[in-house]
This record gives structure tokens, C-alpha cells and sequence, in this order.
């Protein structure tokens, strides 16, 4: 159990700076992201594509603005709990209790969503049958690929994930990769091993093919795929593998009994809390009239909403509004030197 | 001002005027229909506003930018009409445009 001023739920460039607008008026955070990296979207879709619109920077990558955040909260030294998705909430007397998925409890008074579109989550099949046999022999990515060794694998995708995988496991398995177009979109060097394993009859490429069937009781027998045209091609197959890069749902967050619109929770703009006491959102995750899904409106929205933490966090105790210029106590907990200039 | 025929999955069809130089799926977002994501907000970095360009009109547009096919690869059930409507802008040449969304975005 971890017990926290604040829980932040995102770690993208609004939880981030949440964190650091948490950190100078003192409060503690932990932040929970369901990626297995920091940044959110700014990692997982744009970490090379230039952002123009930060105040004060002309110019910087998703890479260095995440890069940069942490930079300037490294002095709170905290703690994030990656692959972690929040499922459960409870309220206990004046405290929250989130459950994660990997059944970590965390106990605040205090819940920042900055989750921006939802969690990260592995695009599936669209085929029925694909549910019926997921995490059994489909799958979205893996774990031990020793259940592959001596079997036969059909791989779908045309990225870096179907590429990698199709080379790795054509080391000792039958592979077949299929895409719905004759272009793989992957590394280049990638796509020439590819087809170099695919002129020695180690690797199968199947294209524009789509999944259509699969079958078999307990585990896979066959699948059907489909080709563009119609025509129908049925292989014996072990494994399908699928590799379509990454959705973004909601989740549980969803079921916490939060004002929704749409995809977004409804916020009041003096202070980011939802309809629940003590649980505000911020970020492209909220929306109130005039909510621009900008960056800096995210760092807008996280300076209030620390604030209105203060309250629930420290009941006993007065906010004080200080500039990071003048103030020893926030210079403190920087550690920076205030004799120093 | 174009007309911008969107057809749901269940053939329900809503025709809109959607001002030029919009994105079509601006002109979806902002009439608040069903069925067009958009989740990444028009940047194409997801690919949660495909939709289906009608037959006839799938030759007239212009063509894809580079990035746009490789997020189609991640689209719900792409086809070769298949496009990202944030992608498609709204002009004269397009008035009576007519476009199918997929059964669901993600």
C-alpha cells in the first residue's frame, strides 16, 4: 500500500509538469502510466516529429520535451509505476484507493488524471474468431518466444514489431508474414534481412493479404486469409502473432463515475476537479468550454489543479501563493542554493 | 461551403456543409457525428478517423501523403479506398463528396 499526497495517472508532458507544479508547493505525487516508457503521447507517437508551440522553445522533438520534463522534476525524485493501468476506485473516509493492474494500492486524497486519449493499448484482430483464442495462441506481443520454437507462426503487420519478430523467430520456427499491402513500412535494413530470409525460404511473405478465419478447437489449426481480389488462401498454422501498433482507450477510468463527454471528462476551470471531490483531470483528457488540446493549456491546467490538491492534501495548512524567484522554500525543495544567486 | 455525405456503418447518412479548407474529419468533429474518432486530433498519428471514399470519388482526391498509407496499416479493417479523413480538405472540387466509416474506429 502507498500512501501519497497525490496520485497522477499519465505520464505524458501534463502529468510530468503536474508533478513538478506538485513538487515546489511541497506535495509528494507517484505517477502510474500503462506504456512501459515516460513521455505518453510524445513517445509513443511523435518522439521524432518537431513541436512548435511550447512557450520559449522555437523548436524541440516529443523526445526532448519529454527529455526536458524530467530534467526539471528530477529533484522530487519520484516514483513511476510503468505497464501499470489504474482499474479500481474506492473511496475510504477521505481518502481514494486505486487499484492497479498489477494490484498495487495506492491511498491519497488527491487523484490528477492527465491520461490524455486513454490508456496505450495493442490494436486486435477484427475477426471474431481472434478473441476466442487470445492469449493462447493469438497474441500482441510477447512474452517467451520459446512457446514459438518448432512451430508454425503467421506474423501480421508491415511495421518494425512484425519485421523484428518474423527475423527473430525464423531462427527456429516456420514464419509466414502477411500485410495487407505489398509495402512494409519498417527500418529499412529490417525489410532487406526480411527479404534475404525470404529468398533462402526461411521467412513466407504474404501480401495483400488480410486475416479472415481462424480455426480449431483448443488451440489453432488453420487460418483462412483473404486477399485483396477475394480469393481465399487456408494455411495450417500453431500461432498468429499480430503486431498493429497501439489504440487508445479510456479503460476503467471510464466506470469511476465521472462526468463524461464523449471520450473526455467535464472539469470546472477554477480548480481541474471533476464531479469527485479530490479527483481532477488535466490535459487532452478534460474538456470545459474553449478547451484547446494543447500542450501548454495541459501546463496551464496542471498549475491549478496542484493547488487545489494543497487543500485535500494539507487541510490543516494555508496555501501561500510564492514565485520559484523569491522563494526559499521552493528553492528548497529544488535544492538549489539560495545563497548562491 | 461543400456538401459532405458521411454514411454510417448502419447505411444511416448525414449530409453536411462543411466550410472549405476544414478537414473532412473536422467537418465530422465539429457536427459532433458518430463514428470519426480522431483521437490524435488531425496530426496523423493515430488512425481513428478512417473512413471509406465512395468508389467514384476515390480517383478524385488528392493522392495520400507518405506517413498516411503506413497509418492506415493500424486503421480498423482498412480497404484499398480506405482513407484518413483528416487528410482529405474540403473544397469546391470536392463538393458532394461521399465517404463510408468503418463499423468502428478502434
Amino acid at each position: 500500500m502507498i500512501k501519497t499526497d497525490v496520485l497522477v495517472i499519465g505520464a505524458g508532458p501534463t502529468g510530468l509538469f503536474a508533478v513538478h507544479q506538485l513538487g515546489i508547493i511541497g506535495l509528494k505525487s507517484e505517477v502510474v502510466d500503462n506504456l512501459d516508457k515516460i513521455g505518453g503521447q510524445c513517445i509513443e507517437l511523435y518522439p521524432d516529429k518537431p513541436i512548435y508551440d511550447i512557450p520559449a522553445i522555437s523548436e524541440c522533438t516529443g523526445e526532448e520535451l519529454t527529455k526536458n520534463l524530467l530534467k526539471q522534476i528530477e529533484p522530487f525524485e519520484t516514483n513511476f509505476h510503468l505497464n501499470e493501468r489504474v482499474e479500481e476506485l474506492k473511496k475510504d473516509v477521505s481518502n481514494w484507493q486505486v487499484t492497479t493492474s498489477k494490484k498495487k494500492v495506492f491511498i491519497t486524497p488527491n487523484i490528477i488524471i492527465a491520461g490524455g486519449v486513454g490508456s496505450f493499448e495493442p490494436r486486435k484482430f477484427s475477426t471474431k474468431d481472434a478473441e476466442k483464442f487470445e492469449g493462447k495462441s493469438v497474441f500482441y506481443s510477447i512474452k517467451d518466444k520459446n512457446l514459438f520454437k518448432n512451430k508454425k507462426i503467421c506474423i501480421f503487420g508491415g511495421g518494425d514489431s512484425a519485421l523484428d519478430w518474423a527475423i527473430e523467430l525464423s531462427n527456429f520456427s516456420e514464419v509466414t508474414l502477411v500485410h495487407r499491402r505489398t509495402e512494409f513500412r519498417g527500418a529499412p535494413s529490417s525489410l532487406e534481412t526480411v527479404k534475404k530470409l525470404e529468398k533462402s525460404r526461411k521467412i513466407r511473405i504474404l501480401t495483400p493479404y488480410q486475416l479472415n478465419t481462424i480455426e480449431g478447437d483448443k488451440n489453432i489449426k488453420s487460418i483462412s486469409l483473404k486477399k485483396e481480389d477475394g480469393k481465399i488462401e487456408k494455411l495450417e498454422m500453431d500461432y498468429v502473432l499480430g503486431f498493429f501498433g497501439l489504440i487508445m482507450k479510456l479503460g476503467p477510468i471510464a466506470n469511476w463515475g465521472l462526468n463524461l463527454d464523449k471520450k473526455t471528462i467535464k472539469v470546472n476551470t477554477e480548480t481541474f476537479q471533476t464531479n469527485q471531490e479530490g479527483i481532477f483531470a488535466i490535459g487532452d483528457i478534460c474538456t470545459y468550454p474553449g478547451k484547446l488540446k494543447l500542450i501548454l493549456s495541459g501546463f496551464h491546467e496542471a498549475a491549478l489543479a496542484a493547488r487545489a490538491c494543497y487543500k485535500l492534501a494539507r487541510p490543516n495548512e494555508k496555501y501561500r501563493f510564492e514565485f520559484t524567484t523569491t522563494s526559499k522554500n521552493i528553492k528548497g525543495r529544488l535544492g538549489i542554493d539560495s545563497n548562491k544567486k | 461551403m461543400s456538401k459532405i455525405t458521411y454514411i454510417e456503418h448502419n447505411n444511416k447518412s448525414h449530409t453536411i456543409d462543411v466550410p472549405n479548407g476544414l478537414s473532412v474529419m473536422e467537418g465530422a468533429v465539429q457536427n459532433n457525428l458518430m463514428g470519426i474518432d480522431a483521437d490524435c486530433g488531425g496530426s496523423m498519428a493515430c488512425a481513428t478517423c478512417h473512413v471509406y471514399v465512395d468508389e467514384n470519388w476515390h480517383e478524385k482526391l488528392p493522392k495520400k501523403e507518405e506517413g498516411e498509407e503506413d497509418m492506415l496499416d493500424v486503421a480498423y479493417e482498412p480497404n484499398r479506398f480506405s482513407r484518413l479523413s483528416c487528410q482529405i480538405m474540403v473544397s469546391n472540387d470536392l463538393d458532394g463528396l461521399i465517404v463510408r466509416l468503418p463499423s468502428k474506429q478502434a
